[in-house]
C-alpha cells in the first residue's frame, strides 16, 4: 500500500481522510512494514466501507488486513440502525461465525510426546476433515431447528460436552434471536451430514503447547501454564453458513436499488438493519452462528473422547470460543452516550476489556481471551482484551496472519509429502487426507503472525498473554 | 473439444479465480465449471460414473454464470461429488445442464479444498476482440 496516501497518527495508527462519498475516516492499525506489505485493495475496500449508510466512528482495518470481498478481511465497522445503518452479508462473509476455540488440559508436553503418533492417528480418525467428509450426526427438520436456535447449548443438551463449557463461549454458547425460517432449504440440505466436521482450507484441530508466557497473572487466570498442552479448534458454520452467505449476498444485491443504496462494489451488498431483508439476514446469520457454536462443541466432544483414550486423566476445559466472521448487536459509548450498534467483524475478533458487563463474571478480572489462530506449523497466540480497545476499535483485534501467497503459487512451490517430513522433523505431526491441500496450506504461504500480534499488542487493541506452538495438526 | 474451449485459474489473494473460454457462452460456462473442479482436484482423475441434472435461470449472462457456478457448487457440496464433464444448454436465459462425475475418493482425488461459493469479484462474461467468449469469477474457498 502507498503510505503516502495515509495520515500518520502514531507509529501504529494511520488514517484515510474522508473523501468523496466517505461518511467517516478509515483507520488502519499497522506499522510501516505491515502497511508496505498490505494490498492497495485494503485502502479501496476500507474507503468503500466508510461510504455505507449509518456507519459510526470509522471503518477500521486490523494489522492482519488483506483483500477481501467488499469488506477487507481484518475489517471492523459499526452501524447505527437509528441512522439508517446497514447489515452486510459480504461484511460477515461466507463462513459465518468461523472462529477459534481453545481448551486447556493442565498436562505437560511430555505426556503428549509419549503417545504422540497414536494420538495423532486417533484424532485424524475421530474428527471428520476435508472435502467429502461427513459427520455421524444426522438431524431431522425439528432437530435442525433446535440446533439452529440452541447453538452449543443444544449440543450440550444432546450429550456433547457439559454446562461449564457454555460459560466460556461468547453469549453463553447460544446466539439469541436466531430465525431458522429465514434459512433456505438448500442451506439446510448442505448441512445435513456436516455437523461435527472441520471442513478444509485453513481449518484445523491442533494439539499445541505453551512455549512463552508474557503476562503470568493473566495466563494463570486463563488456566495456561508454561509447557502445558492445549487443544485449539478452528472452523465455522460449514455448508449451512456458506449457502446463507450465497443466498443473502444475491438478495441484497438485487434489493439495493429499492433500499436506495448505491453499491460501489456488489460484494458490499447490504440492507438496512430496519428493513425486512436486513432483519431476515440477521435471523439467518444468528442461526448460522449457532450452527458454528454447535459444530465446535461437537468437535470438542470428539476431541475429548480421542484424547481420553491416551491421556485418561486429561481434563479438557474450554478456555474460550471466539467468532471472527460475524455481526453482533453491542452497546458502545459514543461521545458519552451509550448506543446500540451492529458491529461487523470480518476476520476480526471481539476483544472486550476487563470489567466489561457483557463478559461472564470469571472473565471480568482479566478481560476476554482473544484467540489468534496460526496455520499448520506456525504459532498461535492468546491475548486478552484491553480497556482502551473500546475507544480504539469498538473493542476489536486481529484474527490471524492471512495469506501472503496464493494457493496456486503455494502448490507450485511446495510438495505435501516433503512439507510433512519437514514439519515432523520439527516435532509437528500433520494428519491430512490431501497432500495437495497440505502444500496449498504451507506455513510459508502465510504472513508472519508474530508481526501482526505484536502490532495489536503495541497499538493496545489486545494484550499478549501466551504463545502456543503446534505438536499435532489435523487438517482438512 | 473445440480448439477454443479451455479453462484456467487466476490468482486472487487468499482465494482463486476460475475462467473458461469457448467459441460460445455455453462452452465458456462448461469450461469454467471444469476450472471449478480443478480448484479441488485434477479433473482428469474424476471418473464419469454418475449424472446430476440441474436448471437455473437469470435475466442476463453474467447473472446466469453466477447462478450456474453456485448451482454446481451446491451439487458438489450435497453429493460429496466431483464432476469431470459438463453438458450445458442455454435457451432464453434458462440453463439446463448434465453434470457427470463420481463421489469423492480422498485417496485418489487428493481434494485440496472445498468451495464455499461463487462471488461477484471479477465476474465477467464477455467476448474477446478475436471473438472468443470467456466467463470468469473468483470463488471463495
Amino acid at each position: 500500500m502507498d503510505i503516502g496516501k495515509l495520515q500518520r497518527e502514531s507509529a501504529y495508527r494511520w488514517r484515510i481522510q474522508p473523501a468523496g462519498a466517505m461518511r467517516v475516516p478509515g483507520i488502519l492499525y499497522a506499522d510501516e512494514a505491515l502497511l508496505r506489505d498490505m494490498d492497495d485493495k485494503v485502502f479501496t475496500q476500507l474507503s468503500n466501507v466508510a461510504c455505507l449508510p449509518g456507519i459510526v466512528g470509522a471503518a477500521y482495518a486490523m494489522p492482519d488486513a488483506h483483500w477481501g470481498y467488499g469488506f477487507p478481511i481484518g475489517g471492523v465497522a459499526a452501524f447505527d440502525p437509528m441512522q439508517g445503518g446497514i447489515v452486510s452479508a459480504g461484511g460477515v462473509g461466507f463462513d459465518i461465525s468461523c472462529g477459534v476455540r481453545t481448551l486447556t488440559t493442565g498436562l505437560p508436553r511430555e505426556r503428549v510426546e509419549a503417545v504422540k503418533a497414536e494420538l495423532a492417528h486417533e484424532l485424524g480418525r475421530a474428527i471428520p476433515a476435508g472435502v467429502g467428509s461427513t459427520g455421524r450426526i444426522r438431524l431431522d427438520e425439528s432437530e435442525m431447528d433446535a440446533m439452529l436456535t440452541g447453538g452449543a447449548l443444544w449440543a450440550v443438551s444432546r450429550g456433547y460436552g457439559n454446562a461449564q463449557d457454555l460459560e466460556r463461549i461468547e453469549e453463553g454458547g447460544q446466539c439469541l434471536h436466531a430465525e431458522p425460517s429465514a434459512i433456505s432449504q438448500r442451506a439446510r440440505r448442505r448441512q445435513r451430514d456436516e455437523m461435527g466436521t472441520l471442513g478444509s482450507g485453513n481449518h484445523y484441530l491442533e494439539i499445541q503447547h505453551v512455549v512463552e508466557i508474557y503476562r503470568p497473572e493473566v495466563a494463570d487466570g486463563f488456566g495456561l501454564g508454561m509447557g502445558e498442552i492445549v487443544v485449539s479448534i478452528h472452523c465455522g458454520s460449514r455448508g449451512l453458513g456458506h449457502q446463507i452467505g450465497t443466498d443473502y449476498l444475491q438478495l441484497m444485491v438485487q434489493a439495493a436499488p429499492a433500499h436506495g443504496i448505491d453499491l460501489p462494489d456488489r460484494e458490499l451488498a447490504c440492507a438496512p438493519i430496519r428493513s425486512e431483508l436486513g432483519a431476515r439476514y440477521l435471523g439467518a446469520m444468528r442461526a448460522a452462528t449457532n450452527c458454528a457454536l454447535a459444530n465446535r462443541q461437537i468437535i470438542t466432544h470428539l476431541a475429548r473422547e480421542a484424547v481420553g483414550q491416551y491421556l485418561p486423566d486429561a481434563s479438557l476445559k474450554v478456555l474460550y470460543d471466539v467468532s471472527h466472521n460475524i455481526c453482533k448487536e453491542e452497546t458502545h459509548v459514543i461521545d458519552g452516550e451509550p448506543r446500540q450498534l451492529f458491529v461487523h467483524r470480518k476476520g476480526a475478533t471481539r476483544a472486550f476489556g476487563p470489567g466489561h458487563p457483557a463478559l461472564q463474571e470469571t472473565l471480568r478480572v482479566h478481560g476476554q481471551p482473544v484467540l489468534i489462530g496460526g496455520s499448520m506449523g506456525t504459532a498461535s497466540y492468546v491475548l486478552t482484551g484491553t480497556l482502551q480497545s473500546e475507544s480504539l476499535s469498538f473493542s476489536s483485534a486481529c484474527h490471524g496472519a492471512g495469506r501472503s501467497m496464493s494457493r496456486h503459487r503455494a502448490a507450485r512451490q511446495w510438495q505435501g509429502r516433503q512439507l510433512l517430513a519437514e514439519l515432523k522433523a520439527r516435532g509437528v505431526i500433520v494428519i491430512s487426507p490431501s497432500m495437495r491441500g497440505v502444500a496449498e496450506e504451507a506455513p510459508g504461504a502465510y504472513k508472519e503472525v508474530e508481526a501482526v500480534v505484536d502490532l495489536a499488542d503495541q497499538a493496545g487493541l489486545a494484550s499478549k498473554v501466551a504463545r502456543l506452538e503446534p505438536l499435532i495438526c489435523v487438517k482438512g | 473439444m473445440p480448439a477454443a474451449a479451455r479453462w484456467e485459474h487466476f490468482d486472487h489473494g487468499a482465494d482463486i479465480g476460475v475462467r473458461g473460454f469457448g467459441s460460445t457462452p455455453v462452452e465458456a460456462f462448461e469450461q469454467a465449471a471444469m476450472a471449478l473442479t480443478a480448484v479441488v482436484t485434477d479433473p482428469g482423475s474424476v471418473r464419469l460414473q454418475e449424472v446430476r441434472r440441474l436448471q437455473c435461470k437469470a435475466p442476463d449472462l453474467e447473472s446466469l454464470f453466477y447462478e450456474w457456478l453456485n448451482a454446481v457448487i451446491y451439487e458438489m457440496s450435497i453429493g460429496h461429488i466431483l464432476f469431470g464433464r459438463f453438458d450445458v444448454t442455454i435457451n432464453e436465459g434458462q440453463l439446463t445442464a448434465a453434470l457427470t462425475g463420481e463421489t469423492v475418493v480422498p485417496e485418489r482425488h487428493q481434494p485440496a479444498v472445498e468451495i464455499k461459493g461463487a462471488t461477484y469479484t471479477e465476474l465477467r462474461v464477455a467476448r474477446e476482440s478475436g471473438g472468443r467468449w470467456y466467463a470468469q469469477c473468483v470463488v471463495d474457498v
